[in-house]
């Protein structure tokens, strides 16, 4: 079964972060899943088709309505070698079977920017927009945002060729049991730990710091632009739709009047066109501020990453803190001397000096848990030195992608802009034409 | 109803009217301070100042016809009679109101406009005038051409009252438009066919001082006897066209005001918008600082919203200054007619009160008509005739007015997306080009 399969080189992986290897075996082992993740979206094509309502009981037995989405997973014609299993076509999926997918990983591969999931709720939305989760405009958006999510996982060169990512994609039940029996959870870090670690840290690494200030000064930026948009929006909103009252009273005002009439008449039709014109404009608009979200939550997975490697940091210090200590112990019971107060050095002081064979026995044991210690910092060091390079592997990527996409938006937004310049012009030059005829 | 009806009215009005004109009057002389000007209109004589009767003074049929004369001239080629109004060929009055000054004196502080005049016509010694009027001085000329000329629609005032502490009656912005009114005002007086005679405009366009007294004393006494006969009185037979004017009215005035509230409203949404526009195009900026790649593009957003900004401020700008402004004058200028329709009715009102007394006593005692009546259906035709006119003179403007304001509008919008949408394409040059590109869109 190829579950069985990719599991076992999948345990490789992850195992390879946490366990001792070498620096090459693990570059090698990204390598292929670089060569083997491009092929994913050679193999399939994946859509998220549609959205749907569903009413069900959950766990505590109670009512609620959700959304599922249907995901669509076509062979790609242009494989000669078809699949080794037939997958069902299409499966349905909640929205928390995303997030579960998306937390185990964030778990298993500590060092990728994983690629985010699309809102849970709707933020920073202007007035006109409902925040309901069950707003089909915001489920449309969502379903977007959803496929989105497994194109970017699909075209990741690391996470592509994750075996839970594929029977997300391929098998419907049993799914979610897979995913637990994977041990993630033990593997997910505790908040407070990393916490501490963020603080205790005592030579961060120059360009993780430097990272995570940029991912702060990315959310904050991108957070207050996306603020900023929707009042934009909201007001942009107002000023087209108060032009719609023209509209009217050019109507009204035609029934009086006898040249003028046609003209004024034809025109109120214009500012009518005029007004509605925004509905379309900000919905499209919206596509972009999705865009902006989309790095947004990125700024997240970034942050998840430089967290993920201050602890690692942070335990490779305090294994070397701790040897250190041990070595300094060694020194005083060898030399007999006492450089700084303990408790032990109280304790020789209070009930005499320990026999040499006592001494004996310690500086053993001592010279025992030095070797070991020397032994965990060379391979904390080594883990964390290939940490820092996965990690800056897949930063260098998601940096380039990030310009690529951000570039691109910025791109389409002005080609936004300039679509609602020349509905502008159009709707207020068919409207002179008719105030030329008055 | 046509030109042609109007101006046939106001002919046939003509033989009673000079029936009852007078030569030049006391009045005229004392109105008219300086030397410099000689009143030559003929017909127009100030109404009861000597003896503080109200016959009110009715447009000389002579000015009517000089205007014929005129238009005759030049106008011929012109197979609309619509245009007749309007033709700036055969205008020979041409003023101005700009370059406002602040006064500072003990007193008072007021502004003071200057009114230039280029002009061909004889009741004028020089061609040219330049004097500088005060708010004051429109009005003292407004209220005389009112009292002098009854039938007649009196083009508006910018409003006289402020409120203080709202308005800064001496900013920049205030006076801007208060000189843009008064020079509309103005304009509308010197090309009015019997308004453009009225002594009073030549001394107001070239006197050297204004004497304003007895024209302030005047208004009190019309006001009083119009009062007066404003009693109620339900008219016998109106002509229904004045109803038709009336009603018309009514619901135009109520259509501005609400084009006027929408107007207002677009300013403050345009207003508001533009704050958040600002704010936006600042946090492209921002962000563009702490981006390698993105820098430039980030930057040319920053520059796009920022233009687009500009361009809002000019569509705002221009609403406020020219927008607004004709709506505010045309709510001022239904006033007005409202009030010579008023004026009207008062005059028939007098005419068929006159005339059934009249009728009465002949029946009574066989005492044939008095002269005061057919003198008073004299001047109520005269009113209709000279009312018709004006009216036909006011829609023609109307007209004009309001397509040169909202294709002016239109024009504004579409100005402004061109401008937006430059700016975008640009951008989108920048973010698609070459470095080299780059480079040389950077100098720009």
């Amino acid at each position: 079964m190829i579950m069985a399969d990719s599991g076992s080189s999948e345990e490789v992986a992850v195992i390879g972060n946490t366990d001792l290897t070498s620096a090459e075996s693990e570059n090698n082992i990204i390598n292929t899943m670089v060569e083997r993740g491009t092929a994913l979206l050679r193999k399939m094509e994946i859509n998220v088709a549609e959205a749907e309502k569903r009413t069900g009981k959950n766990t505590v037995n109670m009512q609620e309505t959700y959304t599922v989405y249907l995901i669509e997973v076509r062979p790609a014609e242009t494989v000669p070698e078809g699949g080794t299993q037939a997958p069902p076509d299409t499966l349905w999926r909640r929205y928390s079977e995303f997030e579960l997918l998306r937390t185990y990983l964030l778990v298993t591969y500590p060092y990728i920017i994983v690629p985010p999931l699309p809102e849970k709720r709707a933020e920073f939305v202007w007035h006109k927009l409902s925040a309901d989760n069950l707003d089909p405009d915001f489920v449309e958006r969502r379903r977007v945002g959803l496929e989105n999510f497994l194109l970017r996982v699909a075209s990741h060169p690391v996470l592509s060729n994750d075996k839970i990512f594929f029977l997300f994609l391929t098998e419907e039940k049993g799914w979610r049991e897979a995913v637990l029996e994977t041990g993630f959870q033990d593997k997910a870090d505790s908040r407070l730990k990393s916490l501490s670690a963020m603080f205790r840290v005592k030579n961060p690494d120059k360009r993780f710091t430097a990272l995570k200030h940029y991912s702060d000064e990315l959310n904050t930026v991108i957070s207050q632009l996306l603020r900023v948009r929707a009042r934009v929006a909201d007001r942009l909103y107002g000023v087209y739709k108060v032009h719609g009252n023209y509209g009217r009273v050019f109507s009204e005002w035609s029934a009086i009047e006898k040249e003028m009439g046609d003209g004024l008449q034809s025109a109120g039709h214009h500012m009518d066109t005029y007004a509605a014109s925004i509905d379309d404009i900000l919905e499209e608009e919206e596509h972009y501020a999705d865009q902006l979200k989309e790095y947004l939550f990125y700024t997240d997975a970034v942050r998840s990453v430089c967290r993920k490697h201050e602890l690692i940091q942070y335990e490779l210090e305090m294994t070397a803190q701790e040897l250190a200590h041990k070595k300094q112990q060694k020194e005083e019971l060898a030399t007999g001397t006492v450089r700084i107060f303990s408790l032990k050095g109280m304790t020789s002081k209070l009930f005499g000096q320990e026999t040499q064979e006592q001494r004996e026995v310690k500086l053993a044991a001592l010279e025992q848990s030095i070797q070991e210690g020397e032994e965990m910092v060379k391979q904390k060091n080594t883990e964390c030195q290939e940490f820092v390079q996965a990690a800056w592997d897949d930063i260098e990527r998601f940096k380039e992608q990030k310009d690529k996409d951000l570039r691109e938006a910025l791109i389409n937004y002005a080609i936004m802009q300039i679509s609602m310049c020349k509905k502008g012009i159009q709707v207020w030059s068919n409207a002179k034409e008719c105030f030329n005829k008055m | 109803m046509s030109v042609g009806a109007a101006r046939g009215l106001a002919s046939s009005g003509q033989k009673p009217i000079t029936e009852i004109l007078h030569p030049l009057s006391a009045a005229e002389e004392l109105l008219s301070p300086g030397p410099d000007v000689t009143v030559s209109v003929g017909g127009n004589r100030e109404p009861g100042l000597t003896n503080g009767m109200t016959v009110e003074t009715l447009s000389p049929a002579s000015v009517s016809l000089l205007f014929n004369r005129l238009h005759l001239d030049d106008s011929l080629a012109e197979a609309d009679t619509k245009d007749t109004y309007a033709t700036t060929e055969t205008r020979d009055l041409f003023v101005t109101v700009d370059d406002p000054k602040k006064h500072v004196s003990t007193m008072e502080t007021y502004i003071t406009y200057r009114v230039s005049t280029k002009t061909t016509r004889l009741e004028f010694d020089l061609p040219e005038y330049s004097v500088r009027r005060r708010y004051q001085d429109f009005d003292w000329l407004r209220m005389k051409l009112e009292d002098s000329q009854p039938t007649h629609l009196i083009p508006p005032l910018p409003e006289k009252f402020v409120m203080k502490g709202v308005v800064d009656r001496f900013s920049e912005e205030f006076v801007e438009k208060r000189m843009k009114a008064l020079d509309k005002f103005l304009k509308r007086v010197a090309d009015h066919p019997v308004l453009s005679f009225n002594p009073h405009l030549n001394t107001f366009l070239s006197a050297k001082d204004l004497n304003k007294r007895q024209g302030l004393a005047l208004l009190t006494k019309v006001g009083e006897s119009v009062k007066h006969v404003a009693g109620g009185y339900k008219l016998r037979a109106r002509p229904a066209e004045f109803g038709t004017m009336g009603e018309y009215l009514d619901t135009f005035s109520q259509k501005l005001g609400t084009i006027d509230r929408i107007a207002q409203r677009i300013l403050k949404e345009q207003s508001e918008y533009l704050t958040e526009l600002r704010e936006y195009g600042t946090v492209y900026s921002s962000w563009a600082g702490s981006e390698q790649e993105l820098q430039r593009p980030l930057e040319g957003v920053a520059g796009c919203v920022s233009t687009c900004c500009g361009g809002l401020e000019d569509l705002s700008e221009n609403m406020s200054q020219d927008f607004l402004p004709v709506l505010r004058e045309y709510v001022l200028y239904i006033e007005s007619m409202k009030n010579v329709l008023r004026k009207r009715d008062q005059s028939q009102a007098e005419y068929e009160g006159r005339l059934e007394a009249a009728i009465l006593r002949k029946q009574e005692d066989g005492t044939p008509m008095p002269v005061e009546v057919e003198k008073c259906q004299d001047k109520v035709e005269c009113f209709n005739a000279d009312l018709k006119a004006d009216w036909e003179r006011w829609q023609h403007n109307k007209r004009q007015d309001f397509k040169q304001l909202l294709t002016g509008m239109a024009d504004k919008n579409i100005n402004y997306y061109e401008k937006c949408q430059a700016a975008w394409e640009s951008l989108i040059t920048l973010l698609q080009g070459k470095p080299t590109e780059d480079k040389t869109s950077e100098t720009n």
